[in-house]
C-alpha cells in the first residue's frame, strides 16, 4: 500500500503525575476503572439474559471498547452532547444511564429508555446529553454536527461528539458531516471506534488509507490515532480534541483503535477473524490493562479493588432485578407520540 | 392587506417568524448572498446575518441531519432544498432520524423543510417531482401544500410552530403566476384542516396544490355546480372535510400532478370507499400524472400533467353518470 500516514499518533498514558496534569484526581482514576466494569459487567449479563430468552430480537456488544468509550465520555463536559453507538455502552454509563433502564430496553420493557420501542442499545437518555442512534450508520454523525452548528449560532461553549465506525466511514454521511463541520470550524469531535471488522469486513476492503484519522486533514482539521484499549491515552486526547473545540479550535478526528472482541451481534460467532488476532489483543484487554495500571501507578490496593468489583456487582443484580420486573409495554399505547406536541418542546434544550 | 405572490408571501411568512423567534433560521444551499434559487431568501442574510441563514456545501445529508440536531438543541431550523427532487439524498434523515425520534426516544425534531416542487416549465425528471405521497406514507411527517398566498403565509408560519418535522411543498408554477391579498399581521392555518376552494352542488374535486387553480379553471367551463376541496396539507389530511363535500355531492374526482399508482389520491378513494359508499351516485374517479417520470420536452409534459380539459372531460363524465 503506499498510502501515506499523516494523522498523529497519540503516545501511550504515563505516570500518575502525568495524569493529574490533565485534570484526573485519584477519585477520577477509580471513577474510570468502576464505569469501565459496569460497562463490561451490563453487557456479560446481556449474555445471561439472551441466553435465557429473556431478549428478544438480537443483541449488540462492545466488548473490547471499554476503555474507549469510558475514556471519551469522561473527557465531555456535563453539558456537552453524543451520539453513542452500540459499541460505546461505557458513554451511557459514564453519562450516568442507570444500569437497571438498560437492562430494561434489552428486554423490551415500559420502563427502558424507548419503553419497548426499540431495541437494544438504540436508546438515550436526552436529559444526559445523549442522542439516541439508529441503525443507518452513521445517520447520527449529521445530526451532532448539527448540534455543534446550534451550540455556534447560540455561541455556547458547547461541544458535540459525534461516534462512528471504520465500517460507516464508507458512508456518504461521513464525508458530508466532516466537511460542513470542517468548514465552518464546528465545536464537535468525531470518534472512529475503529475495531477493525464491519460485520464480517476487515479494512482493507473498507478503506485504502493508512488511518482513518488520516482524512482529516482533507477536511481541514487534526486527526489523531489512539490505542484505543488505553483509557488513560484516550481520555487525554478527547480532553484536548474538546477544550480546543470549545475554545473556538474546530473539529478533530479521534480514530480508536480496538479489536471488537465478540461477533458482529450474539447470532455471529466471528469465525472469519484469525483466532490470533483475539488471543493478540485478549493480552491488550482494557480492563485488565487499566488495572495493572492502577495497581502499578495508584496504588490501588487488594481491598479497594475488591470493593469496587463488590459493589459493581451489587448494583448489577440489583439492576437486574429491577428489571425484571418493569412491566410490558401496554400495546393500547402503541400510537402515542408518533407526533410530538408543544409541551414535548417543554425541555432544558427547547428553552 | 397587501397583493403578495405566492413566493412573496412564503418570504413574507419566514422572514416574520424569524423576527419574531430568534431560535429561527436558514440552512439551505445558496439561500445568502444569492437569496436562493427562487429568491425566497432574498435580503434575508443582510437582515439576519450569515449565522441565521446559512449557506450550506452541496450536502442535502448535512442540511437535514444538521437541522435535525441544531433542532434537538432547541433551534427552529428551516431547511431548504433546492428543489423538492433533491429530498432524496436526504430521505434517510427525514424518515430514520427525524421521524421516529419522537415516538422511539422521545426527542421532538422541530425542522421545516422547503421544498421547492411541482413541474410545468420543463424543469424535466430531476426538476419537476411531487413527492409528498412518498412522505405522507411516513409517520412522524407532516406534509403541506399550499395552494394560494394566503395560505402559503399562513401554514408556513404554523409549520415553524409545529413541533414536529414538516415537509412544505412549495409549487414551484406557483410561485410568481398567483397573487392575492395577504394579510399584513401574523397568523397560522392550523395543519390538518382543509379549505373549500369553491362551494358547489354537484360534483366533488379533491385536490392540493397547483390542481387547485386547474380544477377551478375546469369548474368555469362546464355546465353543473362544482365544488372544490382544497386539503392544504396531506399528512394529516382532512378527512371529515372530504366526507361531508362528498356526502353533499354524491361524485367525487380525486386530482393530483404527482403520478398515479400509490399517489395519495388511491388513500382518499379508498377512504371514501370505506366511509362514504352508499353515499356515492358514481364511482370515485382519480386524476393524476401518467406513472412515467416527469419528462422534459413541452409537448410530452402537457400530456404528463393533467390538464384543464383532462379535468373538465372527467368531470363531464362524472356529472351525467
Amino acid at each position: 500500500m503506499g498510502a501515506v500516514a499523516i494523522a498523529r499518533v497519540a503516545e501511550p498514558s504515563g505516570s500518575l503525575q502525568e495524569v493529574k496534569e490533565w485534570g484526573l484526581d485519584r477519585e477520577d482514576l477509580l471513577l474510570i476503572y468502576r464505569n469501565m466494569l459496569i460497562t463490561r459487567g451490563v453487557e456479560e449479563r446481556g449474555h445471561i439474559l439472551y441466553r435465557q430468552g429473556k431478549i428478544p430480537g438480537s443483541f449488540y456488544t462492545g466488548r473490547g471498547n471499554e476503555a474507549a468509550s469510558v475514556g471519551i465520555a469522561m473527557a465531555m463536559g456535563a453539558d456537552d452532547v453524543g451520539t453513542p453507538l452500540h459499541r460505546d455502552m461505557g458513554v451511557h454509563i459514564t453519562r450516568g444511564v442507570e444500569p437497571w433502564r438498560i437492562f430494561a430496553q434489552y428486554m423490551g420493557r415500559a420502563d427502558g429508555p424507548t419503553q419497548g420501542r426499540d431495541g437494544n442499545v438504540h436508546m438515550a437518555d436526552a436529559r444526559l446529553g445523549l442522542i439516541a442512534m439508529v441503525s443507518h450508520l452513521p445517520a447520527l454523525l449529521p445530526v451532532a454536527v448539527g448540534c455543534a452548528l446550534a451550540f455556534r449560532i447560540r455561541d455556547e461553549r458547547r461541544v458535540a461528539v459525534a461516534w462512528f465506525g471504520e465500517g460507516a466511514s464508507a458512508r456518504g454521511d461521513t464525508h458530508e458531516g466532516m466537511n460542513f463541520a470542517g468548514v465552518r470550524r464546528l465545536p464537535v469531535v468525531f470518534i472512529c471506534d475503529n475495531n477493525q471488522w464491519a460485520y464480517s469486513t476487515p479494512t482493507h476492503l473498507e478503506y485504502a488509507v493508512e488511518h482513518l484519522a488520516d482524512r482529516a486533514q482533507a477536511y481541514g482539521f487534526d486527526g489523531v490515532v489512539v490505542d484505543g484499549t488505553d483509557v488513560l491515552a484516550v481520555y487525554r486526547e478527547a480532553k484536548r480534541a474538546i477544550e480546543k473545540a470549545r475554545d473556538g479550535g474546530g473539529p478533530t478526528l479521534i480514530e480508536c483503535q480496538t479489536l471488537r472482541m465478540e461477533g458482529h451481534a450474539v447470532h455471529d460467532d466471528a469465525f472469519y477473524v484469525p483466532k490470533e488476532l483475539f488471543e493478540r489483543w485478549a493480552e491488550r484487554d482494557p480492563l485488565e490493562r487499566y488495572r495493572t495500571w492502577l495497581r502499578e501507578h495508584a496504588e490501588m490496593t487488594d481491598e479497594q479493588e475488591d470493593e469496587i468489583a463488590a459493589s459493581v456487582k451489587k448494583l448489577l443484580n440489583d439492576a437486574l432485578q429491577r428489571a425484571e420486573e418493569s412491566p410490558q409495554p401496554d400495546p393500547s399505547t402503541l400510537l402515542e407520540g408518533v407526533y410530538a406536541t408543544p409541551e414535548d418542546l417543554d425541555t432544558p434544550h427547547h428553552k | 392587506m397587501a397583493e403578495l405572490t405566492y413566493l412573496q408571501a412564503i418570504s413574507d411568512g419566514l422572514r416574520g417568524e424569524m423576527r419574531r423567534d430568534k431560535r429561527v433560521f436558514v440552512i439551505g444551499e445558496d439561500v445568502g448572498v444569492y437569496g436562493g434559487a427562487f429568491k425566497v431568501t432574498l435580503g434575508f442574510q443582510e437582515e439576519f446575518g450569515p449565522w441565521r441563514v446559512i449557506d450550506a456545501p452541496l450536502s442535502e445529508t448535512a442540511i437535514v441531519g444538521g437541522a435535525t440536531g441544531a433542532a434537538m438543541m432547541g433551534l427552529r431550523p428551516v431547511a431548504e432544498m433546492q428543489f423538492a427532487d433533491f429530498v432524496s439524498c436526504a430521505w434517510d434523515h427525514l424518515v430514520t432520524v427525524a421521524a421516529k425520534q419522537r415516538w422511539r426516544a422521545g426527542t421532538p425534531v422541530p425542522i421545516v423543510l422547503r421544498l421547492p416542487s411541482g413541474g410545468g416549465f420543463s424543469g424535466g425528471p430531476f426538476h419537476s417531482q411531487n413527492p409528498e405521497s412518498s412522505f405522507a406514507h411516513i409517520p412522524g411527517l407532516k406534509c403541506v401544500c399550499p395552494a394560494t398566498p394566503e395560505d402559503a403565509k399562513g401554514l408556513i408560519v404554523s409549520a415553524i410552530e409545529d413541533p414536529n418535522p414538516v415537509l412544505f411543498f412549495e409549487h414551484k408554477h406557483l410561485y410568481r403566476r398567483i397573487k392575492a391579498e395577504v394579510p399584513e399581521e401574523r397568523y397560522t392555518i392550523p395543519l390538518g384542516k382543509a379549505r373549500v376552494h369553491q362551494e358547489g352542488e354537484d360534483v366533488s374535486v379533491i385536490t392540493w396544490g397547483a390542481m387547485v387553480h386547474t380544477a377551478a379553471e375546469a369548474a368555469k367551463q362546464v355546465d353543473g355546480s362544482v365544488e372544490i376541496v382544497d386539503l392544504r396539507t396531506v399528512l394529516p389530511w382532512d378527512e371529515q372535510a372530504v366526507l361531508a363535500s362528498v356526502r353533499k355531492t354524491s361524485k367525487v374526482l380525486v386530482l393530483h400532478e404527482d403520478t398515479r399508482t400509490g399517489g395519495f389520491g388511491g388513500e382518499i378513494a379508498a377512504t371514501i370507499a370505506e366511509e362514504a359508499f352508499e353515499d356515492l351516485d358514481a364511482p370515485v374517479r382519480r386524476l393524476a400524472a401518467p406513472d412515467t417520470p416527469v419528462p422534459f420536452s413541452p409537448v410530452l409534459e402537457k400530456a404528463y400533467i393533467p390538464q384543464v380539459d383532462d379535468v373538465v372531460r372527467t368531470l363531464k363524465e362524472l356529472i351525467s353518470y
